[in-house]
């Protein structure tokens, strides 16, 4: 028989509910017989709906699922060769350790004898052993989710699906949880296929991320080339720690972001808009003068391991990771290293920023209020009476917690001579002629570039206002 | 110190008070008048008259047949509305769970003597089929008791539960029979429960149907009404231990199967 190398594949799969939620769409995937793949985004991008999809216990809306290159897609669950452990264990209470794990090798009607070297064998795996004749209820959580996979083990699946296993575990059990597993696959040889939302997790245990938000797939790759080199903002910003600027290309090899020019390895042609990744642990921190921007610590964590330091220059903020302390207010140096930014095109113009919540609980962007209902950005919040912000559950919402976003697109904002007009001021710093308009980069003030279009000429260095109408930008809330 | 102590434990003399008055004590008169004669002499002649009398005897079982086959009727009728009630995906569940519920809150008699009217303008007289009306009248009186903790029982069953056993292999029915069926094993015992013991002793409907059956409580009744306390003390204290004897053993059942409880008793 012909060995095929994938195991199982996923085309153009698409999962839309009864309520038009679109939990997953056209989402492509091959996985490796003998793979340790994981599923890694926020909740509700989709992750467990996939996992759902190749159990059999959702029917895609679209596309096919192939094991071992035959579809399998409309199969009911106990007619595929995959087992599942799930998310709270789903033990059966009103059975013992034994019958529990022998259930899926009853349900294969193998001999009385045979039934019982197995699980006695599995119980061995799982370091369980003479627990046959306890109840589920007598088991601690980590006894319970070792059960749960002998449950799944047992019957030599050829694909092993873990729906955030270790979830309900604190954390020490998890890491041990997490080694014991990556060893059971190398023992097993059986094909892994974990969700999860901790990216540590998915950083040690995998062969293989695939990095999903908002039911599309956003990156797929081993661990080190999603954390080394993300191809986009958000998986940026999911694995990992990362400061994340919008910036421009200002020469061969050089980008501006975070108010400085920094020498880059990323060949990106000049003017383009671009987003830059920079790990905290790859700053480095210098005196004053000799950084390639300058800024104040704002605050000092200690973790153990490193301080957390936050620098504040102009208006951005960065995070940085160092053995060495400083102090609040200190003047430092920043200096990164050119293969240590990571520069990606940025998918569209739109210029995003961040807006703040001041202390009466209103939004404003440089010192301007903006006339907009914070309650609709920030769901399920309302305001008491008086005006300050709850959330769902009545209680007061701390604008240091969230993060508020605002994004406008490069035609919704106006240049003005006037500049007092402007929401924020600044000068152009690059222009392109697009065919049918100009597109200009503006440097403001605030230390971010914004990237205008305008059917009309203005020069370089000009000194303009931005005017940028409320009710053209949208709002995302970050925590 | 003036400060006033108060125990905790006398927060629980007016409840030991109730008990004794209420409970205790019409305990202890039943059991006198249980093990004596009209004398008010010691004697285990009631005891004793009871289990050689054809006509109690007969009674007794009689009333058994009536509640096993009021409680199996209610059962089979019960156990598919509450899955399905339990299962439908239905916005409105709520409101069909209410009116199964609702006539509970209907007045008694009048429910009855509704179902009296019906079944004479069916049967012409009511007289012909005394047991097919009495279990008749038991089961429309008693099925929202057998489908309440039954349904709350399937509802609260946690769906991975299935997803697993289908996931190991167990088709729909079978998934169904080895998880869903002996999860429900302590709403079954609670509906059982609460509907076998009460149509053991209610006669009030059998009364109101104009049946002659004569059940346990019926016996009981007649016994007071020809002021044979001493007789009457007797039954009722042997229906007593029956009861507690049945009590005993579904409450030992319960614990066992689902430690977690959820039904309703």
């Amino acid at each position: 028989m012909e060995q095929r190398e994938n195991i199982i594949e996923l085309k153009h799969i698409t999962k839309t509910f009864e309520d038009g939620f679109h939990a997953v769409e056209d989402f492509n995937l091959e996985v490796k017989r003998g793979e340790f793949v994981t599923f890694l985004g926020p909740s509700g991008c989709g992750k467990t709906t996939t996992l759902r999809m190749i159990a059999g216990f959702d029917i895609p809306t679209e596309g096919e699922i192939l094991l071992n290159g035959k579809p399998i897609t409309n199969l009911p669950p106990n007619k595929r060769p995959i087992n599942t452990v799930f998310q709270r264990y789903a033990l059966f209470p009103h059975m013992n350790i034994f019958d529990n794990i022998a259930f899926g090798l009853k349900q294969k009607k193998m001999q009385k004898s045979v039934i019982e070297k197995k699980v006695k064998k599995v119980l061995e795996l799982v370091d369980l052993e003479g627990f046959e004749n306890r109840r589920v209820s007598t088991l601690s959580g980590g006894q319970q989710q070792r059960v749960a996979i002998a449950r799944a083990v047992v019957n030599e699946p050829e694909i092993l699906l873990l729906d955030e296993p270790l979830g309900a575990l604190d954390l020490k059990m998890r890491k041990e949880m997490q080694l014991e597993l990556k060893a059971m696959h190398k023992e097993l040889g059986i094909t892994f296929i974990y969700v999860t939302h901790d990216q540590e997790e998915a950083l040690t245990m995998s062969d293989k991320i695939v990095v999903m938000s908002e039911g599309k797939t956003q990156q797929i790759g081993a661990p080190e080339d999603i954390y080394n080199e993300p191809i986009n903002a958000f998986v940026a910003d999911f694995i990992g720690d990362s400061n994340i600027f919008n910036g421009i290309m200002t020469g061969h090899l050089r980008a501006r972001f975070c108010g400085g020019e920094f020498d880059c390895v990323d060949d990106v042609e000049e003017g383009t808009h671009i987003t830059a990744v920079v790990r905290p642990e790859d700053v480095i921190l210098t005196a004053p003068q000799e950084g390639t921007i300058r800024g104040v610590v704002t605050s000092v964590i200690f973790k153990g391991m490193h301080y957390e330091i936050t620098v504040e220059s102009g208006k951005n903020e960065m995070v940085i990771q160092s053995v060495r302390s400083a102090k609040p207010g200190d003047q430092v140096g920043m200096r990164v290293d050119p293969d240590n930014i990571h520069i990606m095109i940025a998918e569209d113009h739109t210029n995003i920023f961040a807006v703040e919540i001041n202390k009466n609980h209103r939004l404003e962007y440089n010192d301007t209020l903006l006339d907009t209902s914070l309650t609709k950005i920030i769901r399920g919040s309302k305001r008491a009476e008086d005006g300050t912000l709850l959330d769902a559950s009545g209680e007061e919402i701390d604008p240091r917690k969230i993060r508020v976003m605002a994004a406008i697109g490069p035609n919704d904002i106006k240049m003005t001579d006037h500049q007092d007009e402007g929401l924020v001021q600044g000068y152009i710093s690059n222009l392109i002629y697009k065919g049918d308009h100009y597109s200009y980069v503006i440097h403001t003030d605030m230390g971010q570039d914004f990237v205008v279009n305008d059917e009309y000429l203005w020069n370089m260095d000009d000194q303009v206002g931005l005017i940028m109408p409320v009710e053209k930008m949208t709002f995302s809330v970050k925590r | 110190m003036g400060r006033i102590s108060f125990s905790r434990k006398s927060l629980g003399i007016p409840y030991a008070l109730f008990l004794a008055i209420f409970v205790v004590a019409p305990l202890l008169v039943l059991i006198y008048y249980a093990f004596t004669n009209g004398q008010g002499q010691f004697t285990l002649s009631n005891l004793t008259g009871f289990f050689t009398n054809p006509n109690t005897l007969g009674t007794l079982c009689y009333s058994f047949a009536i509640s096993i086959t009021t409680t199996a009727v209610c059962l089979l009728l019960a156990y598919p509305t509450a899955y399905i009630l339990a299962k439908s995906r239905l916005k409105a569940k709520s409101v069909i769970v209410m009116i199964f519920i609702m006539p509970m809150w209907i007045n008694f008699s009048l429910r009855i003597t509704a179902l009296k009217e019906i079944l004479t303008l069916i049967e012409n007289n009511l007289a012909f089929y005394p047991f097919l009306n009495a279990v008749i009248g038991m089961t429309y009186d008693f099925l929202p008791f057998m489908i309440l903790p039954i349904y709350n029982t399937i509802v609260k069953l946690d769906e991975s539960l299935l997803e697993a056993a289908r996931d190991l292999g167990a088709d729909e029915r079978e998934a169904f029979l080895k998880v869903t069926l002996p999860l429900s094993i302590p709403g079954i015992v609670s509906g059982i429960a609460m509907v076998f013991l009460p149509a053991m002793t209610n006669y009030v409907v059998l009364d109101m149907l104009y049946n002659s059956t004569y059940i346990m409580g019926s016996l009981i009744g007649s016994y007071f009404a020809a002021y044979n306390w001493n007789g009457g003390s007797m039954i009722a204290l042997i229906l007593l231990a029956i009861i507690c004897l049945f009590t005993l053993l579904t409450r030992g059942m319960e614990e066992e199967d689902n430690p977690r409880g959820g039904a309703l008793l």
